[in-house]
């Protein structure tokens, strides 16, 4: 088991003759994912790959059904065009979309969100490098080559959930090198709209058997982590967490890069998350470096109950 | 989330026809008598800045006559507020108001909808009057398919405590501000007061909006030069940056300064060494910042080149960082364990590094995908330059590369050898030129008639160098090497460099860049022998 991903998905990557697209393809069909089918408007007909590539995501579609269909779109999309082709995937049945690139409009997120609840489909991103279930799937360009991908994550109890792409493969890497081995880790993408924001990253992995343990990375701005916190007080989730918030260094209104990464109002401070989280009883970590070693301290405890 | 001032907020509530008080933004004393006399009547003379509680502030003026509009002008224009010097004032008819509302669209982020607020009480802090007056608030999450309707509208104003007669009009004004949200594709636009003038009609008498920096590109109307919310007035190097980062695609780039007015010691009146700083990714930046922090450094500026950008993104932000005077260090570091190949970084470092002539050490903390390489990269290519340069990885952490960087700070001084560009350094004797997406790529095949292994060949990962006729030349129509084929990656000028004749110029110019460097130097003090 494993959230998100696992190798039997069947996934779909839109733009895959690009630049983008063409790579991450490779890594994600090297890691063992699954990859049905690839759509590039006006490029159908070819292989890219060994994957037959489609004019739409209904030809797509159709083509795959007999063999179970899709279940997955991974889109390397230039900004500007993320809404149609978002769109597309989710009226062609596509139930979970991995919108990688940054920079989409908000208003068109909230058009994709909002065709997203009315189809029952759900998105990691935008602005994500996706997620990896480890020795099994990867979508999007976490690890960025398959061989680092194996190199730097180790299959374990540990499911990993981050606001920030870069981060989430360290923390991963990190815990890894410790020997605490991972079962899926997650970036949940950086912008203030997001399909798949924590606290429905952390439900997932507390229905999960596998994930024992919830490392979450949180940063400045945004509620998403005061809604873990709230799933905590709630007892809807029970897993352990132990969560380290970033932007020590930040100051206040200042914006370093992430859109979500705002100080607005007394909401969304660190502070404020720290109290919540630590509340709800979360672990939280001070010092970077320290992550792994209070996740193994964690295991460990569950362990001797 | 760009701001807009009160006038450009305005003027999309006029387009999505909402009325606006009648007026023009000026930025002399002379326009704004001018704009005055032709409005004829009582006027107010507003000053165009990013504040609230303007009138309290002295930075509302109300006029009587023409010439007094002029002299309020002169007053509030220069004026520094919230760091920002006023260079507009927006000068328009005094409204009658028979009473003040609120009306608002912002974005919930949670609810991932618009949401549309109304008050029949405004004029003040609309957090104060929901906690005086609950009754007289409500919000409504709209539905982005079908928009603000006129029923939803109404009722949504029926709940509060307004005066019946003025549900049709309060429901119309609604719909039209949803509208202008819309259109511009705002992240928030807030009336406050929405005036109901003595001859009935619903005015907006003050505007505070914010626009989507993802969307303005779409957006030329708005007039936003930079789509970017800084504490203070965008600076030279800010403005140059930002041009770098609007005409490359690929990647993202973000530069802002934090210290423009860095000693010559390179020590801040915190006593604190100031210097270069380059993140990858956001989160990987501010960790990275912390760890900069510990070891008693302060930073000239933030940067960030992530979303694997190309080496010659990553050359262009080192040289506008190292464009910054009197810096006493370089400290690149990201996540730590990036996806990205980090060689296209290491490679961008390498060209910048010796074209400026490093004069200051360097720690560059390149964790993640290839990074054995890119160290290597590093290390070879940067190894006779004068000035220590490190290349760590993910197994190093940010603080211990601090640390590192505080340790060379302080061995110093040191003998930098200056200017040593990688690229050829004579005039091309037979020049073969192609461009490339955001500069140009030349070969001096009269260098190249003795080269018999042809590194640059084999270098070009994309594969777009053949051997014809004994010269290196393009296997794909120059367009596509235009368009985006060459990947502007550097291998091929640093193949021809180390193991060739130097041949090869990749010319990937910074607009601006050239005309700062020689202002900085010219205004610098100038040394008395
Ligand atoms: S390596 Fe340099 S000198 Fe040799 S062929 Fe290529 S460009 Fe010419
Ligand atoms: S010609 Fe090839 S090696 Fe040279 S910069 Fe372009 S892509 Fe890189």
């Amino acid at each position: 088991m494993s959230i998100l991903v696992n190798e039997n998905s069947r996934v779909c990557v839109q733009g895959i003759t690009g630049r983008e697209g063409l790579t991450r393809t490779r890594l994600m069909t090297e890691y063992g994912t699954s990859v049905v089918a690839g759509v590039t408007p006006g490029k159908g007909g070819q292989e890219v790959l060994d994957v037959p590539v489609y004019d739409t995501m209904f030809e797509a579609m159709d083509a795959t059904k007999n063999d179970g269909g899709i279940d997955i779109s991974v889109l390397f999309i230039p900004a500007p065009l993320v809404k149609s082709a978002a769109l597309e995937a989710i009226e062609a049945g596509v139930k979970l979309l991995v919108i990688v690139p940054d920079r989409v409009p908000i208003w068109d997120v909230m058009e994709i969100a909002d065709a997203a609840k009315s189809h029952e489909a759900a998105f990691l991103g935008p602005n994500t490098l996706g997620a990896v279930t480890v020795d099994q799937a990867v979508l999007g360009m976490m690890g960025g080559t398959a061989a680092s991908a194996k190199d730097f994550f180790k299959p374990g109890k540990v499911g990993v959930t981050s606001r920030s792409g870069g981060i989430t493969s360290s923390i991963a890497y990190y815990l890894s090198r410790a020997g605490i081995g991972l079962t899926t880790i997650c970036h949940v993408g950086g912008d203030s709209i997001i399909g798949l924001p924590h606290p429905e990253i952390v439900k997932r992995f507390e229905d999960d058997p596998e994930t024992e343990v919830i490392v979450l990375f949180g940063e400045i701005g945004t509620s998403q982590e005061e809604g873990v916190a709230e799933l905590m007080v709630k007892k809807e989730v029970t897993k352990p967490i132990v969560a380290y918030i970033g932007g020590k260094g930040a100051k206040e209104g200042t914006r370093f890069s992430h859109a979500g990464t705002i100080i607005e109002g007394g909401k969304g401070t660190r502070d404020g998350k720290i109290r919540a989280l630590k509340g709800a009883g979360a672990y939280i970590v001070e010092d970077f470096d320290d992550i792994p070693k209070v996740t193994s301290e964690v295991l460990a405890s569950l362990e001797s109950n | 989330m760009a701001r807009l001032f009160e006038y450009q907020g305005k003027e999309i509530l006029s387009r999505a026809g909402f009325a606006i008080p009648e007026g023009k933004a000026c930025t002399t004393p002379e326009e704004a008598e001018s704009v005055a006399s032709e409005l004829g009547g009582e006027v107010v003379v507003k000053a165009q800045a990013w504040t609230t509680g303007r009138k309290a502030k002295g930075l509302l003026k109300f006029c009587k006559t023409p010439e007094a509009a002029k002299e309020a002008a002169s007053e509030l224009l220069g004026q520094v507020v919230t760091n920002f010097p006023v260079e507009i004032v927006l000068v328009e008819s005094k409204l009658e108001i028979d009473r003040e509302l609120f009306a608002a669209v912002i974005i919930d982020a949670t609810a991932q909808q618009p949401m549309i607020v109304f008050s029949s009480l405004g004029g003040t802090g609309v957090e104060d009057i929901a906690k005086s007056h609950p009754e007289a608030i409500s919000r409504k999450h709209i539905d982005i398919k079908v928009g603000l309707r006129d029923f939803e509208a109404r009722e949504l104003v029926r709940v509060t405590t307004l005066d019946r007669k003025f549900y049709n009009k309060a429901a119309a004004a609604l719909v039209k501000l949803y509208k202008a949200a819309r259109l511009s594709e705002a992240r928030s636009i807030e009336i406050n007061p929405l005036v109901i003038t003595k001859d009935g009609k619903w005015v907006a008498a003050d505007c505070h909006a914010t626009v989507d920096d993802y969307s303005v590109f779409r957006h030329p109307e708005l007039g936003i030069e930079i789509a970017r919310e800084l504490d203070h007035p965008i600076t030279m190097l800010e403005r140059i940056a930002y041009n770098v980062e609007k005409s490359d695609y690929r990647g993202t780039f973000y530069f802002f300064q934090m210290d423009q007015d860095i000693p010559e010691n390179g020590k801040n009146t915190n006593g604190e060494d100031v210097i270069g700083f380059h993140g990858a990714g956001g989160g990987g930046s501010m960790m990275s910042m912390d760890g900069v922090g510990k070891h008693n450094f302060a930073l000239a500026n933030f940067c960030d080149t992530s979303g694997n950008p190309p080496a010659s993104k990553v050359y262009r932000a080192a040289k506008i960082i190292l464009a910054q005077p009197n810096i006493r260090g370089y400290f690149a570091s990201g996540s730590g364990v990036a996806s990205q190949e980090q060689f296209h970084s290491a490679r961008g470092f390498v060209k910048a590094f010796r074209e400026v002539g490093l004069q200051v050490p360097a720690v560059i903390r390149l964790g993640g995908n290839r990074e054995e390489i890119a160290i290597e990269i590093l290390r070879t290519y940067l190894a006779d330059i004068g000035v220590p340069v490190e290349g760590y990885g993910k197994d190093d952490s940010a603080v211990f590369c601090a640390d590192r960087l505080r340790k060379l700070v302080e061995e110093g001084p040191y003998n930098p050898k200056g200017p040593d560009p990688i690229s050829n350094p004579d005039e091309p004797e037979d020049p073969y030129t192609f461009k490339t997406l955001t500069g140009s790529l030349t070969i001096d095949h009269a260098k190249c008639s003795d080269c018999e292994s042809k590194p640059c060949v084999d270098s070009c990962h994309p594969n777009i160098l053949e051997v014809k006729d004994g010269n290196v030349v393009l296997n794909i129509s120059d367009e596509e090497a235009a368009k985006g084929r060459c990947t502007e990656c550097l291998a091929c000028e640093i193949a021809c460099w180390t193991a060739a004749n130097q041949a090869i110029k990749i010319d990937l110019p910074i607009d601006g860049l050239p005309e700062y460097l020689k202002e900085i130097k010219d205004s610098a003090p100038q040394e008395v022998s």
